[in-house]
């Protein structure tokens, strides 16, 4: 009896000891650096993670936070009050309704890098693909591609496949990621038989995936940057797309397979 | 102000009758699954039952896209089991709405289970012994006597099971994706709707969403009372 007792109370003595403690992490105060927050387009990932440390290097008590997602999506958080400083697109058409929404300044605007829309298929076990009219083969069941309303990888594929007059029986085959990182993984993981992507993120996962064409037709694929107009750190923003456009970040983005803005 | 009735033979009516079919088929499977479960864990001494029960329970603990990855690897085109399907019958469960049941499923089993081994826990075992001596049968007693006293427990259980899977997101996003049409439930077309912006049609279709939950909700007090 009394051994159940005091298991009880150390049991009780444990969980009170694991509150205090969670308290202690929620009710810290948060670190004292200047954190500059960029919304970025999802296949900038890879390029801008590598670039952080030598932005952060240049400016002492600086940290960058990135927040990568379609770009659609991310112009949606930052309408609905998301605490950014920049925004990088990866078309022309989110950042237009940005600055139409006069969430962006209009004057910071600045094109950084460019890309190339490519279709890929899983290195291992892919139907035979060589060109877009392949794919409405009966081997390939499924294309993946980004979600046309907020995905710009979706739709530049999708421009490109009206062009090709595929886009109507091709359709059907089609399931929507949430981020043009998301098609690259279904890809790589051989859930779907080919998938539309930028020729970066296909460099990224190089031992999953194999190019099988660049595809044409649709507009040129550039990255738009801007300071978000409720941003509380206008000059370091600024420091940071002036940073993007020097030419340390412009090699690292040509390393990767970006193109000239 | 919304149009409801527009909405519904509109932008909302697809993923209505998906959610609907989905929840439906995944209570369904969730109900003779945690019935059966649920019986094997009150009234039975099969070793390793604990465990069983514990296993059948995680999916009430773990995150949803823990159940969604782990059903990606159990499940999907380069598994055993989903390689074996496709070779074989020409079937994949992932992006299909079978794997949209298949998450909901799993997610909504530990409802029934926990609610039925209650159940059948509580039915008074003099009462079985009574219909024995009585000349019936195990099953006999089973389906009139033991099912009966244990029902209004596991309906319980049951009503709360659909209405998870009604609102199951993350597992089936994971496993079916969100294609519109095909397996693009009320949840997740209001994740894309707010996702692009499209605000409009994310309130009305959360509108629907809440008048089902809440229609589940006062089903469920009007059957069993305001314990349920």
């Amino acid at each position: 009896m009394s051994a159940v007792l005091s298991s009880r109370r150390h049991l009780v003595r444990w969980a009170g000891a694991a509150l205090l403690g969670l308290a202690t992490v929620a009710l810290s105060a948060p670190a004292r650096a200047q954190t500059l927050t960029v919304s970025a387009a999802a296949s900038l990932t890879n390029v801008l993670r590598e670039l952080a440390p030598k932005f952060e290097a240049a400016r002492p008590g600086v940290k960058l936070q990135f927040n990568f997602a379609a770009s659609g999506v991310l112009i949606q958080q930052i309408a609905q009050g998301a605490p950014v400083d920049v925004f990088i697109s990866a078309d022309e058409e989110t950042m237009a309704r940005g600055i139409e929404q006069k969430l962006l300044d209009a004057g910071s605007r600045r094109d950084i890098a460019a890309n190339q829309v490519v279709l890929v298929v899983p290195k291992e076990g892919a139907p035979k693909v060589g060109a877009l009219a392949d794919l409405g083969t009966a081997a390939v069941q499924r294309i993946a591609l980004g979600k046309l309303a907020s995905v710009p990888a979706g739709r530049y594929a999708r421009q490109s496949l009206e062009k090709a007059r595929l886009w109507t029986a091709l359709e059907p085959k089609g399931v929507f990621a949430d981020s043009v990182r998301q098609v690259l993984d279904y890809v790589a993981r051989g859930e779907v038989d080919a998938g539309f992507v930028y020729a970066t993120d296909a460099a990224v996962m190089a031992d999953k995936v194999r190019v099988v064409m660049r595809v044409e037709g649709h507009d040129p694929v550039r990255y738009p940057a801007a300071l978000v107009a409720e941003g509380r750190q206008k000059a370091l923003a600024g420091d940071f797309l002036g940073f993007l456009l020097g030419t340390q970040a412009q090699a690292a983005l040509a390393r990767a397979g970006f193109g000239r803005p | 102000m919304i149009d409801l009735s527009a909405l519904l033979s509109g932008p909302g009516a697809a993923p209505l009758w998906l959610s609907l079919r989905v929840a439906g088929v995944a209570t369904l499977l969730a109900w003779l699954a945690g019935m059966a479960l649920g019986w094997l864990v009150a009234r039975t001494r099969l070793p390793g039952r604990g465990l069983l029960e514990a296993l059948c329970m995680l999916p009430l603990v773990l995150p949803p896209t823990v159940i969604g990855y782990g059903l990606l690897l159990l499940m999907g085109r380069r598994s055993r089991i989903g390689g074996w399907l496709r070779e074989h019958f020409d079937y994949s469960i992932v992006f299909s709405w079978h794997g949209a049941v298949l998450a909901s499923t799993v997610v909504a089993l530990p409802l029934v289970l926990k609610s039925a081994s209650a159940a059948f826990a509580g039915v008074d075992r003099t009462l079985e012994a009574a219909a024995c001596t009585l000349g019936q049968s195990r099953w006999a007693v089973f389906v009139r006597v033991t099912l009966p006293l244990a029902a209004p427990g596991i309906l319980a259980g049951t009503l709360l099971a659909f209405a998870r899977a009604m609102g199951e997101f993350g597992a089936s996003l994971m496993v079916a994706g969100s294609i519109p049409g095909r397996t693009q439930t009320l949840s997740m077309a209001i994740y894309d709707a707010v996702q692009a912006g499209d605000d409009d049609t994310a309130a009305a279709l959360v509108l629907i969403t809440s008048a089902l939950s809440v229609a589940v909700l006062l089903l469920s007090n009007r059957l069993f009372g305001r314990s349920a």
